[in-house]
């Protein structure tokens, strides 16, 4: 459990946030097609990102039940990639928004609304007091939460180097880490980052492969 | 079967165009026989593969038959067209081409022979390759990827329609790897261009010359026919008996480590006493200690210098040009030094380390003196017990003349799809032609055409079960039924990828002035560093690196930003190449040695003593047993087995026997593997369930863990993500990195995990997976040894159960520690960061 701007949510080791109270999930940076995406371009890597990351979506839906979804933003890799999506996928997808309020926040990568798909696009969503949106804001909001960056954190200990996606916090915003199967990571103390967060108070949630790890800003490493 | 030239029935005159006699006269030499054997030959229409020591005039036969004939070649007239290259010349190295270039154009001055040579590098500026491809000189010096790229050029057919004759030069080393797949498969193209082309291969004697003979001819028709078809052979015998002793220190040997420290009083010595030593190590890390240490040792401040690939080129030319120079007295290098180029005036080869295999050994003791007539000297060092035993063994190896080069292994299918898209971009193809045309490669001759078509479709395609990229194919088979690239952007794309070649991430290590911090600029690139060991430090860490002593600042960007440093904690960087298991051969003859005391008279006093305790307090093995020790120790259990595979084949041995243990119960702590033998260590008595045969010794060691385990372990290893990223790299489906893309090469390897786990998990058959699978296999985890060394020790387990820990395990336990932990041990080290946090926060 961690609390932003007086909301307690739990930090989920697969890579979602969820508000017990508000029924809400919150999932950034699905980047949706972007195998396809780069197939255009004639890398050919596998087909098959958006069936992975669907049903890793899919298995967090089912064990939380949310009444709200918001993906924030990034949700597609481009602008044509809900069009280009296989139609078993669009079918599981439409299946996962069933019967749940759904928004899209629009994000660099897909601005628009996604092409025949449920949901609300937003540009940005508050909910009591938490604001969300894709891109932080440079200027500090409390109880903001957004994507964009794909945070990661990376510590050493005993000679030996370990680097994991995270959720990244200091109390009063967060970034989520990204989501999609296909999506790189960025070092939480790159400079993309610089004058985000309190530093005295940041705090790096690992994710692990059975639980969530709390890790002190102290402790981290670039790189 | 060898075929000794036979000068007496040549007559070289008359193979021998005037001016070569005349040449040859005014020098006072004669032609050697196999010189003139070799000429015979290719005049009659053979291909030939020459196996000759250094120093036997290997170049200058292999280019005779080229010079004779460009000699007698009627001269062009001016508004003829330009003909094309008439003989191609490919080297493994670089700088060997640009040697022989020099070489070979001064007997051709001297001559006065109408022959242009080139080069064509990497280095050759656009210019000049663009003016070859108009006016193509007489022959070609180059390597096995400019050979990819001139394949893929739009004119390559009429580029090389007059081509003659093929060199190899350093066959043995080309052929080993997958540059040497690559290169299979250039010269089946070349043949499909000129069917009549010869070809000459040049090589260091090897085990097997019958695989060379094979793959320097076409292998086609393979139907029905008993023997495959292959090169004649020449084989001119090895030159003055190399003399070799190993130091006898009057310094104890320690039981393990790779340092060698204890000698480098004695090892300095012997380069005061010669002009020139060449110092041997096997790998880079063992390269920087030595260095640092003889230094220490230099009272008289002699001039030696450090040679390693991780360093800067310009600092490893000023090395090579000061070799030649003769003005360096000893030179600590790597394998980067290994080929036979020649530099100065060598008089000692020292060898630091054992050499892990006799041929490796013959080469690199060649170095020295080289010139055939003259016997070579060197010293090997042996840096632990072990060592000594195999240095030993190798000494005796030599004498024999044995030989044991690396097995050549099957075509890989990554090699395989890179020369498809490429033969793609130099002309359409048809697949059944061009299938005939593959298997004409030897390491392709048993490539099943089913293969070959799954190959194709992933070029085009990406091959996937899910038919999702069709609209994005970068080859389509149109009307005609050629396949053809689909867009220019598919050839640029190529270009920029060739080669068998794949760097792990590397950081450019780059100098600032001490107290600048992170903050200093511009200083100069000292070489570079694998990004994983630098990720392992911290600002103000020491470490060794191009002979210095540096204090890590920082990363910045795809720098490693260093200042100078001191100080007593200094970490050498391991490096994940340069890592040579044991050879096969060299291993056997350890464990006779082991198995015969009558053999130990030859060994260092200290040494045939250890041997003796062994024996005395627990048991030594027979030549084909298997000794596997169990003995308690502390509050553990340990079980020690000396099967002298190589420590690759030990680690596998070693993750697949914890997995068994721990199903078994005996809850296995950890192990650790050496390049002799292997330590597992346990919670419970080992001894006392292999006695219960819960499970007995003999099924524990049972091939059958080769299967599921075996399987099982793989999928989880990091390995196979790092083989996995070499194979996308090289079949094309990930971009190589270059210098100044902002793309940085943790991104690329994140991509690469990413990938392998979506595929892993959604098509494991692919044959992307399988490309990966082989390789692991016969690289990383070296399963092909392990698998026979499994079935050699069937029934031939020792088991030998000791109230404490015999005198041949203690090499083996030192390394205890000095590894670092294994496995799934990443989560346990967040682990102890997070609860450092909870201690720190008193919410422990």
């Amino acid at each position: 459990m961690v609390g932003i701007a007086g909301e307690r949510a739990v930090c989920d080791r697969r890579g979602v946030l969820y508000f017990p109270e508000l029924r809400l999930l919150a999932v950034s940076d699905l980047h949706l097609e972007k195998g396809s995406s780069l197939a255009r371009r004639g890398a050919l890597i596998p087909p098959y990102d958006t069936g992975a990351t669907l049903l890793r979506l899919q298995a967090v839906i089912a064990d939380y039940q949310p009444a709200i979804v918001i993906s924030l933003g990034d949700s597609f890799h481009d602008g044509g990639g809900a069009e280009r999506m296989h139609q078993s996928f669009r079918e599981r997808l439409e299946a996962l928004m069933a019967g749940r309020d759904w928004f899209w926040v629009a994000g660099n990568h897909d601005p628009d609304a996604p092409a025949d798909l449920p949901g609300e696009t937003v540009r940005e969503l508050a909910i009591g007091s938490l604001l969300f949106r894709h891109e932080p804001s440079a200027v500090r909001v409390e109880g903001e939460i957004a994507g964009h960056l794909h945070p990661c954190a990376r510590i050493v200990q005993r000679g030996r180097s370990v680097r994991r996606r995270c959720f990244a916090a200091d109390g009063g915003r967060m970034i989520m880490p990204a989501f999609g199967a296909y999506t790189g990571s960025l070092n939480v103390l790159d400079r993309a980052y610089a004058g985000l967060f309190r530093r005295e108070t940041l705090m790096a949630y690992m994710l692990g492969a059975e639980r969530i790890f709390a890790i002190s800003h102290a402790m981290l490493r670039p790189g | 079967m060898t075929e000794q030239p036979r000068l007496a029935d040549r007559n070289a005159a008359v193979l021998l165009p005037e001016p070569f006699v005349k040449w040859f006269g005014e020098k006072g030499w004669s032609p050697r026989a196999h010189q003139i054997e070799l000429l015979a030959r290719a005049q009659a229409g053979q291909s030939v593969l020459l196996i000759a020591p250094t120093g036997a005039g290997k170049t200058l036969a292999g280019f005779m038959p080229s010079l004779t004939e460009l000699a007698s070649r009627p001269r062009r007239k001016p508004g003829q067209a330009h003909r094309g290259i008439h003989t191609l010349y490919i080297s493994p190295l670089k700088a060997l081409a640009v040697d022989i270039e020099r070489n070979l154009g001064k007997p051709v001055e001297e001559i006065g022979l109408p022959v242009t040579i080139e080069t064509r590098t990497g280095d050759t500026p656009a210019h000049k390759r663009q003016r070859q491809k108009l006016v193509p000189p007489d022959i070609l010096l180059t390597t096995p990827e400019q050979l990819a790229l001139l394949i893929a050029a739009p004119d390559a057919r009429r580029f090389f329609e007059d081509l003659r004759y093929v060199i190899f030069d350093e066959l043995h080393s080309l052929v080993t790897s997958k540059r040497g797949h690559l290169l299979a498969l250039g010269l089946a193209r070349l043949r499909g261009y000129v069917p009549g082309l010869q070809t000459i291969g040049l090589s260091a004697t090897v085990a097997e010359p019958d695989e060379l003979r094979r793959w320097l001819v076409g292998q086609n028709p393979p139907k029905n026919s008993e023997s495959p078809a292959m090169a004649g052979l020449i084989t001119v015998a090895g030159g003055a008996k190399p003399d070799i002793s190993i130091l006898d220190s009057q310094e104890r040997v320690p039981w393990s480590g790779h340092s060698a420290r204890y000698a480098i009083p004695e090892i300095y010595e012997a380069i005061k006493k010669h002009r020139t030593t060449l110092l041997f190590v096997n790998t880079r890390s063992q390269a920087e200690l030595l260095f640092q240490e003889l230094w220490r040792a230099n009272e008289d401040a002699l001039p030696i210098a450090l040679h390693h690939g991780s360093l800067d080129v310009g600092q490893r030319r000023r090395v090579e040009k000061a070799m030649g120079e003769n003005a360096l007295r000893a030179i600590v290098a790597t394998s980067t030094l290994d080929l036979g180029i020649d530099w100065g005036d060598v008089d000692l080869v020292v060898h630091v380390g054992a050499p892990k295999g006799a041929s490796r050994l013959a080469q690199r003791i060649g170095r020295a003196n080289h010139r055939m007539d003259e016997p070579s000297k060197a010293i090997l060092i042996p840096a632990n017990r072990f060592e000594v035993l195999e240095c030993r063994a190798a000494l005796d190896a030599n004498y024999l003349g044995a030989q044991d080069t690396p097995p050549l292994i099957k075509g890989a299918l990554d090699v395989l799809s890179q020369h498809v898209l490429g033969v793609a971009c130099g002309a359409p193809f048809d697949a059944d032609l061009l299938f005939e045309e593959v298997r004409g490669a030897a390491p392709y001759a048993a490539l099943e055409r089913e293969t070959f078509d799954r190959v194709v479709d992933f070029v085009a395609t990406g091959g996937y079960a899910l038919k999702n990229y069709e609209r994005y194919a970068r080859i389509r088979r149109t009307v005609d039924g050629l396949w053809r690239v689909s867009h220019p952007r598919v050839a640029q794309q190529y270009r920029l990828n060739v080669g068998t070649i794949v760097e792990m991430p590397e950081l450019n290590v780059r100098y600032v002035r001490q107290g600048r911090g992170m903050a200093g600029r511009g200083g100069p690139v000292l070489g570079k560093i694998e990004e994983y060991f630098a990720e392992t430090l911290r600002p103000g860490d020491n470490f060794l690196f191009a002979g210095k002593v540096l204090r890590f600042e920082g990363i910045r960007e795809n720098e490693c930003v260093v200042s100078n440093g001191a100080g007593a904690n200094i970490i050498v960087p391991s490096y994940a190449g340069g890592k040579f298991p044991l050879s096969t051969y060299l291993a056997d003859q350890v464990r006779g040695m082991l198995a015969d005391s009558s053999r130990w008279q030859a060994l260092p006093e200290q040494v045939a003593d250890w041997l003796r305790l062994q024996k005395e307090k627990s048991v030594l093995p027979k030549r084909g047993d298997l000794l596997v020790e169990t003995f308690p120790r502390g509050n553990r259990h340990y079980m020690v087995a000396y099967p002298f595979e190589g420590r690759l084949a030990h680690q596998t041995l070693g993750m697949l026997l914890t997995r068994r243990l721990e199903r078994a119960g005996a809850r296995p702590l950890g192990f650790v593997a050496t390049d002799y033998s292997l330590a597992v260590w346990a919670l419970d008595d080992m001894a006392a369930l292999f006695k219960a045969k819960k499970p007995s010794l003999g099924a524990l060691f049972d091939e059958d863990m080769l299967g599921d385990d075996l399987e099982a372990w793989l999928n989880d290893s990091w390995m196979l993500k790092r083989t996995f990223r070499t194979c996308a790299v090289i079949a094309g489906l990930i971009e190589k990195r270059f210098p100044g893309q902002e793309k940085s090469g943790r991104q690329v390897t994140v991509s690469a995990d990413l990938i392998y786990d979506v595929l892993r998990s959604h098509e494991p058959d692919h044959i992307l997976l399988q490309a990966t699978r082989t390789d692991a296999s016969a690289g990383l985890l070296d399963v092909s040894r392990l698998a026979e060394m499994l079935s050699r020790v069937r029934g031939r387990i020792v088991h030998k159960h000791l109230e404490q820990i015999s005198p041949l395990a203690i090499p083996v336990m030192l390394e205890i520690g000095k590894e670092p932990v294994n496995g799934g041990a990443n989560e346990t080290l967040l682990m102890e960061a997070a609860d450092l946090v909870e201690e720190a926060m008193g919410r422990g």
